[in-house]
C-alpha cells in the first residue's frame, strides 16, 4: 500500500472544518476572553489584559450562590445515586424472570427530554393556592405538615433538584452496572461457595472488585455531569435561576452571556474556566484514589 | 439438626430474599413509572376538574382530549415539533457524512501524520462543551445566524466520539477485503460505500440513534441561539410554554404537550431497545 496517500486530508476536510471551527477555535478563545478586561460585546474593544474578570466573578453573590448550589448537589447526588444503582443492579442480576422487563422500564427516563418531565416533577411538589399539590398529599398522609417544595424553604428547593437529579442519572448507572456485573463470570462464585464464603464476603471480596472499574467510571462521570448540571434545574424552578437562589455554575455561565443579565462574555469566560479548573481538580483527585483501589484486570 | 430442617431454613431465607429483591425492585419501577402516569393523568382532565380538585385525585372517570388540541391550537406545538424534525434530521444526516469520511480517512489510508491527528482528535473529546458555548455564541451572532436553522445546526453537528467508535469498527474489517477490491479496480469511495458501511451497519444505526436522541432534547444552545418562537425547538418550546403559554395554570394543557414531546423518543425506544441499550452502554453519557 502507497505510504501516503493524500487523499486522506481530503476525507478528514469536512470533520477538520468543523471541530476547528466549533471546537478548537472557541476552547482557546475563551481563555482569551477569560483575560480580556472590559470587553465590549458591541464595539469588540477592551482595555487591558488580567485577571479582574476572575476577581470580579468570584466575589459576585450569585457565583458563589451558584459554586455552594453545585457542591450540594454533586457531594448529594453522586454517592447517593451510584449506591442506589448498584443496589438495584445487585437485585436485577439476581433475578431471571422479569429482567427484560425491569430493564426497559428501569431506562426510560434516559429517553425521556428533561425540560419536558422536569415540569412533571415541578407539579408534582408545587404548592399552588388550590392544591397542595401530590408529594403534600403524601407527607400529609404520613402525619407531616405541607412545605412549599419549590418556593420555599432552601433545603426544600435543593431535595426537588437532588430526587430530579438522581432520578434522570439513574438509567445510565443501572445500565453499566448491570453489564459489569453480568460479565464478573460465575466460577469465582461457585468457587467461593464450595469454600463456603458467606453471601457478604463473596460480595466485598469478588463481586465488587471485580466491577471496581465500571464503578470508578461511573464515579468519574457522575461528578462531571453533576458539576454541569443546568436543564434539570431550569425545568424545576424556571429560567430565572438567580431569583430562585437555585443557580448552578454552567446556568451562571449562561446568564451571563445571555438573557436579563447578559450580555458579559468575558466573566462568562471567567466562570467557565472556573468551573473547567475545578472538574479537572477532581478528575485528577479520582484518578490518583482510583490507583489505589480499582482492579484493573 | 436433621436435613429436611437445613433445607427448609434455606428454602425459607430464599424465599424471604426474593421478596427483598422484588419489593426494591417494584419500588424503583414505580418511582420511575410515576411521572409518567401522572403526566397522561393530567393531561386527560379538563382544566375545570384538575383545579377543583385541591386532593389531587389518582385518576379520573371523565378523561377527556381536548387539552391535546389545545396544546396545538393555543401554542405553536406543532411548529416546535417541525422545527426540531428538521433540525433532528439535518443535524444527523451531517455528523453521519462527517463521522463516516473521518473515519474511513483513519482507518483505512494512509497519510503522514495521520496516528497524530487521531490522537489530538481523542484528545478533543475532553473539552467540555460549556468552555466553547461562549465564542460560539458569539460567532454564531457575529455571523448574522441566530434565529437560523444553519446556527442552530452547525455547532450541534460534530461529534470526536462517534469518529472513534466507527473508527473502531471500520478497523476490524480484514484488509483483505480492500486488497480484492483495489485488484478489481475499485475506487476507495465506493469501497467506502458498498462494502465498509453495509458490514459496519449495526454501529452506523447505533450512533444514529444516540444522535437523534441527544438533538430532540437539546436544550442548552438553542435556548442561547433562538429568541423568535419560529425557531424554538421543542425543549425550548416546553419552557416558553411554562413561562408564558396557556394563560396562567392550564397545567392539563402543559402536561398533554409534555406527553405529545416525550412520545416520540419513547416510541423510539421501544421500538430498538436492545441497540439503544447497547449503544448507550458503550458510549452514552447522561449523569
Amino acid at each position: 500500500m502507497e505510504k501516503n496517500n493524500p487523499k486522506g486530508y481530503l476525507y478528514l476536510l469536512p470533520a477538520f472544518l468543523f471541530l476547528g471551527i466549533f471546537l478548537v477555535y472557541p476552547l482557546m478563545d475563551v481563555f482569551v476572553y477569560s483575560f480580556q478586561e472590559n470587553y465590549n460585546f458591541a464595539s469588540q474593544t477592551y482595555t487591558g489584559v488580567g485577571i479582574y474578570n476572575f476577581r470580579y466573578v468570584l466575589r459576585d453573590p450569585f457565583f458563589l450562590q451558584a459554586l455552594k448550589n453545585t457542591f450540594l448537589l454533586v457531594i448529594i447526588t453522586v454517592p447517593l445515586s451510584t449506591g442506589l444503582a448498584l443496589l438495584i443492579s445487585l437485585c436485577l442480576s439476581s433475578i431471571e424472570k422479569l429482567r427484560d422487563f425491569f430493564q426497559t422500564v428501569f431506562f426510560l427516563p434516559y429517553v425521556t427530554n428533561t425540560l419536558a418531565v422536569g415540569l412533571v416533577f415541578m407539579i408534582l411538589f408545587k404548592k399552588t393556592p388550590y392544591s397542595d399539590g401530590f408529594m403534600n398529599l403524601l407527607l400529609n398522609a404520613f402525619g407531616f405538615a405541607s412545605v412549599d417544595f419549590l418556593s420555599g424553604p432552601y433545603w426544600a428547593k435543593m431535595l426537588v433538584l437532588c430526587l430530579y437529579t438522581v432520578w434522570i442519572v439513574m438509567p445510565f448507572k443501572i445500565l453499566i452496572l448491570t453489564s459489569a456485573l453480568a460479565s464478573v463470570s460465575q466460577q469465582y462464585h461457585n468457587a467461593a461457595r464450595v469454600d463456603g464464603a458467606s453471601r457478604g464476603r463473596i460480595f466485598w471480596r469478588i463481586t465488587l472488585p471485580m466491577i471496581s472499574p465500571s464503578l470508578f467510571y461511573l464515579v468519574i462521570t457522575g461528578f462531571i455531569g453533576a458539576f454541569k448540571a443546568y436543564s434539570d434545574a431550569v425545568a424545576l424552578f424556571g429560567i430565572d435561576l438567580n431569583a430562585a437562589g437555585m443557580n448552578t455554575i454552567v446556568g451562571f455561565v449562561y446568564d451571563m452571556l445571555y438573557g436579563r443579565s447578559g450580555g458579559y462574555p468575558s466573566y462568562a469566560s471567567a466562570a467557565a474556566v472556573i468551573l473547567f479548573a475545578i472538574v479537572l481538580t477532581i478528575t485528577c483527585i479520582n484518578l490518583l484514589v482510583s490507583k489505589k483501589h480499582v482492579h484493573y484486570i | 439438626m436433621d436435613y429436611e430442617q437445613i433445607e427448609k431454613n434455606a428454602r425459607r431465607r430464599k424465599c424471604l430474599r426474593d421478596i427483598l429483591l422484588g419489593l426494591v425492585l417494584c419500588s424503583w419501577a414505580v418511582i420511575v413509572l410515576f411521572p409518567f402516569y401522572w403526566m397522561l393523568l393530567t393531561s386527560v382532565k379538563s382544566y375545570g376538574s384538575y383545579n377543583s380538585e385541591f386532593i389531587p385525585r389518582l385518576f379520573t372517570l371523565s378523561p377527556t382530549l381536548e387539552n391535546y388540541g389545545s396544546a396545538f391550537s393555543q401554542v405553536p406545538l406543532g411548529r416546535y415539533f417541525l422545527n426540531t424534525l428538521v433540525f433532528t434530521v439535518i443535524t444527523t444526516a451531517l455528523m453521519l457524512f462527517v463521522t463516516v469520511l473521518a473515519a474511513f480517512a483513519f482507518s483505512r489510508l494512509r497519510f503522514r501524520g495521520r496516528d497524530l491527528i487521531f490522537t489530538a482528535f481523542l484528545s478533543l473529546m475532553m473539552i467540555p462543551t460549556e468552555l466553547v458555548v461562549i465564542t460560539n455564541f458569539v460567532t454564531v451572532t457575529d455571523l448574522n445566524l441566530r434565529n437560523s436553522f444553519l446556527g442552530l445546526i452547525l455547532p450541534s453537528v460534530t461529534s470526536v466520539f462517534y469518529i472513534y467508535l466507527l473508527k473502531e469498527n471500520f478497523s476490524q474489517i480484514p484488509d483483505e477485503l480492500y486488497y480484492a477490491a483495489k485488484v478489481d479496480g475499485t475506487s476507495d469511495f465506493k469501497y467506502l460505500w458498498k462494502v465498509m458501511i453495509p458490514i459496519c451497519q449495526p454501529t452506523i444505526v447505533t450512533i444514529t440513534i444516540l444522535k437523534v436522541i441527544e438533538c430532540w432534547n437539546s436544550f442548552v444552545w438553542p435556548r442561547l441561539i433562538t429568541d423568535d418562537q419560529n425557531y424554538f425547538l421543542v425543549s425550548v418550546g416546553i419552557q416558553e410554554i411554562r413561562e408564558n403559554g396557556f394563560g396562567r395554570e392550564n397545567i392539563p394543557a402543559m402536561m398533554a404537550a409534555v406527553v405529545v414531546i416525550s412520545l416520540p423518543l419513547i416510541a423510539l425506544f421501544l421500538l430498538f431497545r436492545k441497540k439503544i441499550m447497547a449503544g448507550v452502554a458503550r458510549g452514552g453519557t447522561k449523569g
